[in-house]
């Protein structure tokens, strides 16, 4: 064999470009994400909203244990007025007022959002694991396996969902089971229709012909080579999807087929609370807050990662930042005489 | 589709090297891809012919060049011999054992011995895996060692290669192109494979750093005794790492033979043409040599032309070339190495310039 040796280059020129670029501290993809998210005023303030409302959730004993009401324990005496009806907010020890049988509203709410977000998370969790699963199946074996899943996904998308959650919950009888069932049914399709897309593209590229080259099976493939390029687009949709979940579940209970009373829930407090709006705003506005604070906080943080993790999304809202903060400094030069330089106009 | 019956044996490099050096035999390997209507029904209107009737010989240590223009079949033939895609018709025998269309199952331990260098070091990478995971890949997938073991083999790995070790927790964007085909050639070297073929993997690198993969490659295979499967369609890379090559043209070989051979004395016109096209290093040569210049585009494989699939952008074409398709034989006093598919060779000293010119004119 020939050697080239007059243009050969050392490898150790090679190697000392790369030791002088080792100061340089690589990052990983979630690194680059959360030092976007960082920046981003509004995710983090939706980040705050939903740790304190998780820990409202979690600290709900303990403001029982502070106040001394219990959620299912009614309180005629002090907590009804003389009419019978709910007393306001501050009134004998009731920070937010009470609710039509006289119990303690709050107490109501942090309970109502225990099961929320817990229905709100399980069911996004179970969605989100089998419209992964069912997406990469269909995207990457393809064939009457995809014909077959995908056009599954799409009847699920197709179906009034409301209506089938109503029967199903008739049906089988309103549990917290049927209620997790139903909303993860639903789940699953959006997340699976997308994966899908995505599968379709990556499994075209080179390093997934190496990882079969190197005799890898179908399964190490979708989970361990395909699966890290999606999780982005996944956590997106994961986190858009807990508001929902919790709405879903709210619209159930208030519907009367979701979480049955006394267990407290935002939809059946809504539901007892609208024979009373005439005379207890608080038992409507309350709650109603609760539950907007939520799924505004979810969808802002959503929001918020999605940017961070594409960052041309991020520069087209920081580049329309910047038109308006231009547009404002130089509207005075118009019409008035500019205040910053007025010896030049002259 | 050809009336000849195909080439009975690989006349090629077959006959002078005894069978316990052949690594690998292709013989008689044809892929051809159906093309269908789109919608529900889906007939098959045609046959994409990416390799037809093909046969070669990899003996063992050495390397095999291959050689052709785009869409001449190179890397559809390098999948074949890899099992990454199922043979229409022929045989592939690996040291021995015939591989042919094998499961999944049947060809893992296989592919511990036959591994692939891909052609793009940027999409051959998976750009959410750290190098380390990547180039341990072949440890897990085969189980052949694990936790700190494998740590310390991929760090090894990756100081063969010429990459920096405690670079092992990296991303590959943070590599450069050169470096990423380093990491490339570690991953297929982790299991000490006997065949690595290598599908372009000089093609998207700057020229100072195709120089040192391909040394890397010079250095690894005497090291390691391996050998290649070289596919390129720069001559001049092909003519630094093989001993011996083959020339393809649309889907079929035209020609081969040892290294010196083809590119000494080239018999087929395809071949010549090639050659002559080469950028050479000399000025003054550059200056001299005659360029033959193929007019039209390459035939499509869907539709080639018959005989001698060459025969419409040669200019030695004679009627003969459009009826009766040429076999890989010796010509002209050749060694039985050097073969080549041609009715009417071309001899030492002749002019295909010329010839061409004239035909034109």
């Amino acid at each position: 064999m020939t050697s080239i040796s007059e243009i050969e280059f050392e490898a150790r020129g090679a190697d000392a470009a790369q030791d002088s670029a080792a100061r340089v501290e690589g990052r990983s993809q979630w690194q680059l994400t959360w030092r976007r998210l960082r920046s981003d005023k509004v995710a983090i303030a939706a980040i705050i909203v939903v740790l304190i409302m998780i820990g409202l959730a979690i600290a709900a004993p303990a403001f029982v244990a502070i106040t001394h009401h219990p959620p299912d324990v009614a309180y005629p005496n002090q907590g009804e007025n003389e009419a019978g009806l709910p007393v306001g907010p501050g009134t004998a020890g009731f920070w937010l007022g009470t609710d039509g049988t006289g119990r303690d509203l709050f107490i109501r709410i942090l309970y109502g959002a225990r099961i929320s977000l817990f229905v709100g998370v399980v069911t996004t969790a179970i969605g989100t694991v089998a419209g992964v699963s069912i997406g990469l199946m269909a995207g990457y074996f393809g064939g009457v396996i995809d014909a077959v899943l995908a056009r599954f996904t799409d009847a699920v998308l197709a179906f009034p969902y409301i209506v089938l959650a109503l029967a199903l919950a008739v049906v089988l009888g309103p549990s917290l089971t049927v209620i997790i069932g139903v909303i993860s049914f639903f789940a699953w399709a959006g997340i699976a229709r997308i994966v899908r897309g995505q599968t379709l593209s990556i499994k075209e590229k080179e390093y997934i012909e190496a990882a079969r080259s190197l005799g890898a099976g179908p399964f190490r493939i979708m989970f361990f080579d395909i699966l890290p390029n999606l999780l982005a687009p996944v956590l997106v949709l994961a986190t858009l999807y807990i508001p929902q979940a919790v709405v879903f579940e709210s619209t159930l209970s208030y519907l009367g087929l979701g979480i049955q009373p006394p267990t407290a829930s935002w939809g059946n407090i809504l539901a007892d609370a609208q024979n009373f709006y005439q005379t207890s705003w608080w038992y409507v506005v309350f709650p109603a807050l609760a539950l907007l604070i939520t799924t505004l906080a979810f969808n802002l943080l959503g929001d918020g990662i999605r940017d961070a993790m594409d960052p041309r999304t991020e520069r087209v809202l920081a580049g329309r930042r910047n038109r308006k903060r231009r547009k404002r400094v130089s509207r005075p030069s118009g019409d008035f005489p500019d205040p910053v330089r007025p010896a030049q106009a002259r | 589709m050809s009336a000849v019956p195909a080439n009975t044996g690989p006349a090629s490099t077959g006959t002078e090297i005894p069978e316990s050096d052949v690594l690998v035999r292709v013989d008689n390997v044809t892929k051809h891809f159906p093309v269908r209507t789109s919608g529900l029904i889906r007939r098959t209107i045609g046959q994409v012919q990416a390799v037809d009737d093909v046969s070669l010989v990899i003996p063992r240590g050495k390397t095999l060049g291959v050689v052709g223009e785009t869409g001449s079949g190179k890397s559809t033939l390098a999948r074949c011999i890899a099992g990454l895609i199922p043979v229409t018709a022929g045989r592939v025998t690996f040291d021995g054992r015939d591989i042919t269309n094998l499961s999944r199952r049947a060809m893992q331990p296989v592919r511990r011995e036959v591994q692939m260098i891909f052609q793009d070091p940027y999409s051959s990478l998976n750009p959410r895996r750290r190098v380390g995971s990547i180039i341990g890949d072949p440890f897990a997938i085969h189980k052949t060692a694990t936790g700190a073991e494998r740590k310390r083999q991929i760090q090894e790995l990756m100081e063969r290669v010429g990459l920096n070790p405690e670079h092992y927790n990296r991303f590959p964007a943070e590599f450069s192109g050169g470096q990423r085909q380093r990491i490339g050639v570690a991953r297929a070297l982790a299991l000490r494979p006997k065949l690595i073929i290598c599908d372009e993997p000089v093609s998207a690198l700057d020229v100072s750093i195709q120089a040192q993969v391909l040394n890397l490659l010079t250095d690894l295979q005497q090291d390691y005794g391996l050998s290649y499967l070289f596919i390129a369609h720069d001559l001049e890379v092909v003519r630094h790492v093989s001993d011996s090559v083959a020339v393809m043209y649309l889907g079929r070989i035209c020609e081969s033979g040892p290294e010196g051979d083809v590119y000494g004395s080239p018999r087929h016109p395809y071949t010549a043409a090639l050659l002559s096209a080469a950028p050479a290093a000399d000025p003054d040569t550059a200056a001299s040599r005659q360029r033959i210049i193929l007019t039209g585009d390459v035939p499509s494989p869907i539709d080639p032309p018959s005989g001698c699939r060459f025969h419409p952008r040669c200019p030695k074409a004679r009627p003969l070339c459009g009826e009766q398709e040429p076999q890989l034989e010796a010509k002209a006093g050749d060694p039985a190495s050097h073969v080549t598919a041609c009715h009417f060779p071309v001899v030492a000293g002749e002019d295909l310039a010329a010839a061409y010119r004239s035909e034109v004119a």
